[in-house]
């Protein structure tokens, strides 16, 4: 068992006192983040990023892991309270949270959101300490044509189980490809795509992208609803909380099966939002309740917020393990990883065990930490939703904008956030999804490497990506996750035409 | 639907075309900078634009689905009514010339004054609050990244001036 040895190690890392304290203000951070207009997890973790750059690396990682959590924890308060879905993922949380709170069960319904995100994180955090150090020793085995092969089936994942047109989803990704591959080619050492602007000649940084695309071009989503907020007031009391738990273990089934899919969709890069969703349909079609679904059932809260939290962690589990982020958050915290001077991959496992471990065994104690402060903290963190718009904005457009600097001390990056805000925003409303694209930045040199280099092998045959079994069975899920719609549509048709 | 009153504003179909539109072009802008790059193999194997090349031919091809798709797709609907715009260009406009001034001004006083603008203009609050904010803020953040952190923010003349 020289896991168990290793993440009691790591559990030594993570309760050293400094460790400790970054801990807490990274979940107290993410709460905020997480209930602020404008600011997610993605977003929120870039422009904290350049704080972390003089802190050794495992405390870094410690502090945005847990701004990440804080911010799951953080979306259910403002689903449950103002039916306003803080991140896409606890959308499905306001169809029964919010008629729980109306009903005045707000209590009732942020304490079993919150303990439920608890269960699915846990689960999730178990099956990474479980599975990551297995996938990443059979990932050490990989050529460059089956690491292209992983990107390739995780981009094609994201193009098969999106709910946007698939063309969409094709477009806003290659166009992710397309801006990392601006600036020097790191294979020849050439200059391409710059046209002679000398600001490109670094290329497009995906942090700059994340702060533009999901913090202003949510701000001006928002202003452009002209959003008030009104909401139920939060009181979590002893009684309440102990009163919940004692009818949660009913939900046991519910629980387990939203952990399981939520771990299936965080593995895959198509995330925590899907698994939300089809988790809680899943939870109205076998609940005996079902029929009352979304007018405040328990279970219609446990459902989603389980399989959100258990996907939002599981979605760390590639991108430790494989160097491929399962969601946007995770490919900053990839990035992150890549300025602290650490390669992400499978070669973390053999040469930073003290990062890996600790991480992971912060994820548990950050997680038990989240919800301790969440259930706490309620009011205060509702009360903060109170402030109105017409301040809050100036100041996250500040923020955004110092974010953007200081990533690479550079005003033109400023100038490309907002840029890139607008895009965010008509994208938004034309139905292009924004998390493929962000991943296309941050894979996109990588992926291309491992093309040319597998092209290279070949001398120019792609038969070099069905050479083997591995890297075949590998495309041909690729291929299958390309064509889901497709092959779905099909089924369905060949069903009704022999029923 | 685009009749006169309120609820009069760009359709979705208009304003999807056109992102659509913006999109291809994109791609032949890649596709141009690809070939200038060198798209065909080399010494070293495939040049600096194979890969490029590739991306910004399905930039356009999937432009070209989307804009079949699009044009099929007509619900009627608006993209936003003008008065959602108004609202929305209300940030992007002072956004713009605070992220113009920043190499300027430096990033506290162009702060400064981009808070106190958004929340006399757009909050109408009243004076001693805007100041409280609007002055807090940016010294809030001073300690933050630049004394704790030491990450260093672009500095003006008044920041000079004070000798900071």
């Amino acid at each position: 068992m020289e896991e168990l040895a290793n993440l009691f190690h790591g559990f030594a890392v993570a309760l050293q006192p400094f460790n400790i304290m970054v801990m807490i203000l990274g979940i107290v951070l993410g709460v905020i983040i997480g209930v602020l207009p404008g600011l997610g997890g993605a977003n929120g973790v870039a422009i904290l990023l350049p704080l972390t750059f003089s802190m050794p690396p495992t405390s870094a990682i410690i502090m945005l892991s847990c701004i990440y959590w804080g911010a799951l924890f953080g979306g259910a308060i403002t689903s449950i309270l103002f039916n306003i879905p803080g991140e896409p993922w606890s959308v499905a949380t306001t169809f029964d949270g919010y008629p729980m709170a109306q009903q005045g069960k707000a209590g009732e319904a942020l304490t079993a959101a919150f303990t439920s995100s608890f269960v699915g994180a846990l689960f999730a955090v178990v099956m990474i300490t479980l599975v990551a150090p297995l996938v990443a020793s059979f990932a050490l085995q990989f050529g460059p044509a089956e690491k292209f092969a992983v990107y390739f089936l995780a981009f094609c994942s994201f193009v098969g189980l999106s709910k946007e047109p698939p063309f969409k989803t094709i477009a806003a990704m290659m166009i992710g490809f397309a801006l990392a591959a601006v600036g020097l080619d790191s294979i020849t050492g050439q200059l391409r795509l710059t046209f002679g602007i000398t600001e490109l000649l670094n290329g497009f940084d995906f942090l700059i992208a994340v702060i533009g695309l999901f913090g202003i071009g949510e701000i001006l989503l928002t202003m452009e609803e002209g959003l008030s907020f009104r909401g139920g007031n939060a009181k979590i009391n002893l009684r309440v909380v102990l009163h919940t738990w004692k009818e949660m273990p009913a939900y046991w089934l519910t629980s387990l099966r939203s952990c399981l899919i939520g771990c299936w969709m965080g593995i895959t890069p198509a995330g925590a939002t899907p698994a939300s969703f089809m988790s809680y349909g899943i939870a109205k079609r076998l609940s005996k309740r079902g029929k009352k679904f979304g007018h405040g059932e328990i279970e219609g809260v446990v459902a989603p917020e389980t399989a959100a939290h258990a996907a939002g962690t599981a979605a760390l589990l590639p991108m430790l393990s494989l160097g491929v982020p399962g969601s946007p958050t995770a490919a900053v915290l990839l990035g992150g990883l890549l300025i602290w001077g650490l390669q992400p991959g499978p070669m973390l496992f053999v040469e930073q065990k003290e990062f890996v471990w600790g991480l992971i065994a912060s994820m548990y104690l950050g997680n038990l930490a989240g919800l301790l402060v969440v259930l706490t903290c309620v009011p205060v963190f509702a009360a903060i939703l109170r402030i109105p718009f017409s301040i809050i904005a100036p100041l996250i457009l500040v923020l955004c904008a110092i974010g953007a600097y200081s990533v690479h001390s550079s005003t033109f990056d400023v100038v490309l956030m907002l840029v890139f805000g607008v895009l965010g925003y008509l994208f938004k409303k034309c139905g292009y999804p924004l998390a493929p694209l962000v991943l296309a930045i941050v894979l996109g040199d990588k992926a291309e490497e491992a093309f040319r280099q597998s092209l290279l092998g070949s001398q120019g045959s792609l038969a070099v990506f069905f050479s083997n079994g591995l890297v075949g069975t590998i495309m041909a899920l690729g291929l299958i996750a390309l064509f889901w719609s497709v092959i779905q549509e099909g089924y369905n048709r060949l069903r009704t035409v022999t029923a | 639907m685009s009749s006169q009153g309120r609820s009069a504003g760009p359709s979705h179909k208009t304003v999807e075309l056109g992102v659509t539109l913006a999109i291809a072009l994109f791609g032949i802008i890649v596709i141009a900078g690809s070939v200038k790059a060198g798209i065909n193999w080399g010494a070293e194997g495939p040049r600096a634009g194979f890969f490029p090349f590739y991306v910004g031919l399905f930039i356009v091809a999937a432009s070209a689905m989307n804009f079949r798709n699009a044009l099929r797709e007509d619900d009627g609907g608006l993209f936003a009514e003008w008065t959602q715009l108004r609202q929305v260009m209300s940030v992007v406009v002072p956004t713009a010339i605070y992220v113009g001034a920043l190499p300027f001004t430096g990033l506290y006083l162009a702060s400064m004054i981009f808070i106190a603008w958004f929340m006399r203009w757009l909050g109408k609050y009243g004076w001693l609050t805007v100041a409280a904010v609007a002055i807090g803020m940016p010294v809030v953040t001073y300690l933050i990244f630049e004394r704790w952190f030491m990450v260093p923010l672009p500095k003006g003349p008044v920041e000079e001036w004070l000798g900071l």
